[in-house]
């Protein structure tokens, strides 16, 4: 099968056919095509349901449809936005900063052209699936307060003109943190301090939810959301594991220091509050298995399993102490903690791949290895993105405040936005 | 007639139910409620949000029972729902004026 096909594509090769732009002498594989479909699945598995449920467990139960609807209809707002330009601007040939127009509307995706040794189509849709996420993610910090259709312009614009340039720059081609080499295998920077960084500024823009501090608004069913941690892990190996392209060793190697990084920070998470705290909570465990999945997301592929044992620990307890001290020093009101979270394990992800890479896993040493020059890389990408983020973040925000509102009416936030916004509600 | 009104711990519910029916009780309504009392409530803590719960869920049981049952009832239903801790609830007994059964329009104790 595979012989076959490689000979049609030779012959369509010769014949000048194939209107592939890039990796014109690549083989398709069918057992990285294989892998590439199912991680694709995987990462979509994260978002719905499984992010929609993590982040509606949380929230008051007059918010919980808002909040599933929120992730549910990004999915579908970004998918469109990705096939018209997203994807082009992402991964088309362009400048360092931004890439070009030549793949809108996905023009030039013909059914054999390769993206390496897959199907342009699968890479595609596989990053589909990280635009996807990423905007699902920041709806975390703003949760309980935003209109629906504030929250659909934000996302839209937000996506064009932040999302699809930083991954522009760290995966696209001709990206200028790509050309420095920054290590970023599955999106520290382009996913997680990306969302982070804009959910606090979302939540700083719109403001506390109303009786913030004052009244009680505990999560109304933790079942939800641990369900929905559940299937993020297990998604996360798509989003790691298929980060690598490819059904090879170095995918194995990923998913497994996503396995122990995971399980580190859950279990550094737990007993960081189970000392501090009292008890070991399930909303704890949780949030600690999210944390080290994020803070691996940028070092898997580049790291070994010693590697991910302090990543997932150092993010655990970091995260822990983001979401549950730093938050109220602060005194920002990041509902779900996207900035807790996301942002935090981001960073503490994305710095500490460059202590840890290993050069015989990713190509690149790290400090550890003699090579400390990778660090201030990872730092210059980390300071880039957030920078980038927040500003462009806080004037999207502020035009769409000033075009449309952002936040919903005091009585609608009190009625929850279930009923005043979607018509509809769970008793 | 009097209405005995009891709140009682939500696990005693089968307890003072059986205690109730040995000694001839026809009928009870039962309500979950919520409340506070001497016993304290407890705190819930989410990722470093700190709530304290006052309210406690308890049960309200009430019978209207003819006045020479209203002594054994109060006894049966102290000893039923009796843990000894804090928070085994109160009873409050009232008069009733009237009762009716709707389906055959009897009155007074009879409709018991």
């Amino acid at each position: 099968m595979k012989k076959s096909l490689s000979i049609v594509l030779t012959l369509f090769g010769l014949l000048g056919i194939s209107s592939t732009s890039f990796a014109a002498d690549a083989t398709l594989s069918a057992g990285d095509t294989a892998w590439m479909l199912t991680s694709t699945a995987l990462v979509l598995f994260m978002t719905i349901p499984g992010l929609a449920l993590f982040y509606g467990g949380m929230v008051r139960k007059k918010n919980v449809l808002g909040t599933m609807m929120q992730s549910f209809a990004i999915t579908a707002l970004v998918t469109i936005i990705w096939m018209v330009i997203g994807y082009s601007l992402a991964f088309a040939e362009g400048g360092s900063f931004v890439g070009g127009l030549s793949k809108m509307f996905l023009k030039d995706m013909t059914v054999s052209g390769l993206s390496g040794t897959i199907p342009e189509s699968v890479f595609m849709t596989f990053q589909m699936t990280f635009a996807i996420i990423t905007p699902a993610l920041i709806a975390g910090a703003f949760a309980d307060r935003m209109k629906f259709s504030a929250m659909l312009w934000f996302m839209g614009i937000w996506s064009i003109v932040v999302y699809s340039p930083i991954t522009h720059w760290v995966w696209g081609p001709g990206g200028w943190l790509g050309g420095m080499g920054i290590l970023d295998f599955a999106g520290g920077t382009v996913v997680h301090i990306n969302a982070g960084v804009a959910g606090l500024v979302a939540a700083l823009v719109l403001g506390k939810r109303l009786g913030y501090g004052k009244e009680a608004m505990p999560p109304h069913n933790l079942t939800l959301t641990i369900m929905g941690a559940a299937m993020l892990w297990v998604g996360w190996f798509g989003f790691n594991a298929g980060s690598e392209l490819a059904a090879d060793g170095r995918a194995g190697m990923a998913m497994v220091v996503t396995q122990v990084a995971t399980a580190a920070a859950a279990l550094g998470w737990m007993f960081a509050e189970w000392m501090s705290k009292g008890k070991p909570s399930v909303l704890g465990i949780a949030s600690g298995a999210v944390a080290g999945l994020v803070a691996i997301t940028p070092a898997s592929g580049f790291v070994g399993p010693m590697g991910a044992l302090a990543i997932g620990v150092v993010a655990g307890v970091v995260c822990f102490w983001a979401a549950t001290s730093l938050k109220n020093m602060l005194g920002y009101d990041d509902s779900l903690d996207a900035f807790g979270v996301h942002a935090i394990g981001g960073i503490v992800g994305a710095i500490l791949t460059g202590v840890f890479a290993v050069k015989d896993i990713g190509g690149t040493a790290g400090l550890l290895e003699g090579n400390p020059g990778q660090v201030w890389t990872q730092i210059i990408g980390v300071g880039a993105t957030i920078l980038y983020t927040a500003v462009a973040s806080f004037i999207i925000l502020k035009v769409v405040d000033v075009v449309i509102g952002l936040r919903v009416s005091d009585d609608q936030e009190r009625e929850g936005l279930d009923l005043a916004l979607h018509g509809e509600r769970v008793e | 007639m009097k209405l005995v009104m009891a709140i009682i711990k939500p696990f005693k519910l089968d307890d003072v139910r059986e205690s109730l029916s040995e000694i001839g009780v026809q009928g009870i309504t039962v309500t979950e409620v919520k409340g506070f009392g001497r016993q304290k409530g407890h705190t819930e803590l989410y990722r470093g949000a700190e709530y304290v719960v006052d309210f406690l869920p308890k049960v309200k049981i009430e019978a209207v029972v003819d006045d020479g049952l209203v002594d054994q009832v109060i006894e049966a239903i102290t000893k039923s729902a009796n843990t000894g801790k804090i928070g085994d609830g109160k009873i409050f007994v009232f008069g009733v004026e009237q009762a009716i059964r709707i389906r055959t329009g009897e009155s007074g104790a009879d409709a018991l």
